[in-house]
């Protein structure tokens, strides 16, 4: 599904390497997991392979089911399959939630030469998609993310992330803000999306997340490449033991 | 336009009417809508009374232009206590080239009636300039209320600002009498350069004006837009919102007067300016005069000025849309408490017409 290879990523505006040879492979059907200390760059390779500007890619690949996406536009990375649950989402005054909805979701069905939905159709699946993540009618009717709570914030994203229906998801710490209850939604919006044609990569600083979605492979980060991979277990390890053993072992490699 | 809907609709090309639909059936209610040459034939008494009681014809250079050539244009009387059973539209269309247009328009509202006024413009291509120098005249009586919705789509020029029209116009409502009411709703997207200041002129006690508005300049276009509010009357009321839009090398101005008179005693504004801009070669001004000379008054006036936001544009192309698409639903938005004020078939253009406009600007 998702193909990165010895990925380097800089800032554009100063000389600071944030990706320095990251290698990631993601087969369709599995959830991986990214763990890391701060500023291991978990964050840029979310929004590097989303195609948020800023980045300079100085070398490496990234490829989506065949297609390099570095070479895509960031609406033609949505149409192909990529979608990204942001960790912040931005507010866009005066713009109806559903209204948004409706618009992402009918640009991609074009781009991908598929006929829109009409509003009927849409409404209905959006309604009962909408129920499922307990997000109701006056949500959907307010400005995207105007005054939305931490978690409503986080819902809405993965009621976006149902609606259109990706290929490859990237949850950028959306556990992140949540309390219990609000996790435990989110997470069972995310499993039910789980099927043998699509991936998950979920980046997160907490191992809490991964009791409720579990995944198949766990990926350590740090300065900007993946230190060590391994099952379940190792996120379990470093909630109890830190980075700080893992690091000193990459440290003694180097 | 939504099925089902009846619009009686005047066509003005080349400042001559072509006819009014529906005619039969407004005047069984009473209402008057015909060309203004005809309502100077069948209608002299009314034509008489209040042509050039609001803007004389010695207001400004444009107006006396406009007052010695006006061939036609549109014709609006409401009878006491009617309520005009269907939205009344006048579309013009300057064909000629290098020619001017200046009709004129004049809606009479009597005591306790209510009429929607729509107005819509266009012009083909040229490539030298137009003037289009028309005058609204709207008298409201006691009680009575006018909504005036334009949406003005004449020839804005090419890329480099050549051709295109120049729109001057003078347009302002007299509510004449005690509580009538006027709101004036404009989306501005066309014309080279545009000066153009819809006004109130709050006579009678109780009365209001609203002026909401939505100008939107790209590529070298100018427009130089806003209203007056002029309270004379007790009590008056008047609220402006205004939303300017820059693209490309435009610049954008707002203009405003709101003038509190001695007698407008207890009297209220509410002003709102809000500019955006779209790149970093545009300009938006924002001129707002407010003359108080009586202590009992308020205005208030909020402004603010923003650029469209990186992170929102990134956020709507990672959702799937083109980049002119996230822009003209980030605009549409920012537009949106106007949107709102205009008639739903009208609305729906007008967000079409936001979009097109601004065409080409990112990137």
């Amino acid at each position: 599904m998702l193909e990165i290879n010895d990925l380097h990523v800089k800032l554009e505006e100063e000389d600071k390497a944030i990706l320095k040879g990251l290698t990631l492979s993601v087969k369709a059907g599995t959830v991986h997991a990214i763990m890391g200390p701060n500023g291991s760059g978990k964050s840029t390779l979310a929004y590097v392979l989303s195609g948020r500007g800023g980045y300079q890619v100085t070398g490496g690949s990234a490829m989506l089911e065949g297609q390099e996406l570095l070479d895509m536009e960031p609406e033609e990375r949505a149409a192909a399959g990529l979608f990204l649950a942001f960790q912040y989402p931005v507010e866009i005054p005066g713009v109806g939630n559903m209204t948004f909805l409706r618009t992402a979701v009918n640009a991609q069905r074009k781009a991908r030469g598929e006929e829109e939905l009409s509003s009927g159709d849409f409404l209905k699946a959006v309604r009962a998609k909408a129920r499922e993540l307990k997000i109701d009618a006056e949500m959907l009717k307010r400005p995207v993310y105007v005054g939305f709570s931490g978690g409503e914030k986080k819902r809405n994203e993965i009621l976006q992330m149902t609606m259109l229906e990706p290929r490859m998801c990237i949850l950028d710490e959306t556990d992140s803000g949540l309390d219990v209850d609000a996790m435990k939604l989110v997470s069972e919006g995310v499993n039910a999306l789980r099927d043998a044609g699509r991936a998950f990569l979920v980046i997160t600083h907490y191992q809490r997340l991964l009791d409720h979605i579990q995944p198949d492979v766990v990926h350590i980060m740090a300065e900007g490449r993946i230190i060590k991979s391994g099952g379940p277990d190792l996120a379990l390890e470093v909630e109890q033991n830190g980075y700080a053993d893992l690091l000193a072992e990459e440290g003694q490699k180097a | 336009m939504a099925p089902g809907r009846k619009v009686a609709v005047d066509a003005v090309f080349d400042s001559v009417s072509l006819g009014t639909t529906f005619k039969d059936e407004l005047a069984k209610a009473g209402v008057i809508f015909c060309s203004i040459s005809e309502a100077v034939r069948e209608h002299p008494e009314l034509v008489r009374k209040y042509l050039g009681t609001v803007v004389p014809v010695t207001d400004n250079y444009f107006a006396t232009l406009n007052s010695a050539v006006f061939s036609d244009g549109s014709f609006v009387y409401i009878p006491p206590g009617v309520k005009c059973p269907m939205e009344l539209s006048t579309y013009f269309r300057i064909n000629a080239e290098n020619t001017g247009q200046f009709e004129r328009t004049l809606i009479i509202c009597d005591r306790g009636a209510y009429v929607s006024y729509l107005e819509g413009c266009t012009a083909p291509k040229r490539d030298t300039h137009q003037l289009h120098a028309a005058v609204v005249e709207i008298v409201v009586l006691e009680d009575a209320e006018v909504k005036y919705s334009t949406v003005q789509n004449w020839y804005p020029g090419d890329e480099d600002g050549k051709g295109g029209i120049y729109n001057f116009v003078t347009k302002r409502a007299d509510c004449r009498e005690a509580r009538a009411k006027v709101m004036w709703t404009q989306v501005e997207t066309g014309s080279a350069i545009t000066w153009k200041y819809p006004s109130c002129v709050l006579r009678g006690d109780d009365s209001s004006g609203e002026f909401y508005s939505i100008a939107i300049t790209n590529n070298w276009q100018q427009a130089d837009t806003g209203t007056k509010m002029i309270h004379l009357g007790k009590n008056t009321r008047s609220r402006i919102v205004s939303k300017g839009i820059s693209a490309g090398h435009a610049q954008n101005t707002y203009r405003g007067l709101v003038s509190m008179h001695p007698k407008a005693k207890d009297s209220r504004n509410y002003t709102q300016c809000d500019s955006l801009l779209i790149g970093d070669r545009c300009g938006a001004h924002t001129v707002p005069y407010i003359e108080v000379r009586n202590a009992s008054s308020r205005v208030e006036h909020e402004a603010t000025t923003s650029k469209v936001d990186h992170d929102q544009l990134f956020y709507c192309r990672s959702r799937g849309m083109d980049e002119e698409e996230a822009v003209a639903l980030v605009v549409n938005g920012f537009c949106r408490e106007v949107l709102q004020a205009l008639p739903m078939e009208f609305a729906m253009e007008a967000q079409a017409l936001v979009a097109i406009s601004l065409e080409g600007s990112v990137g």
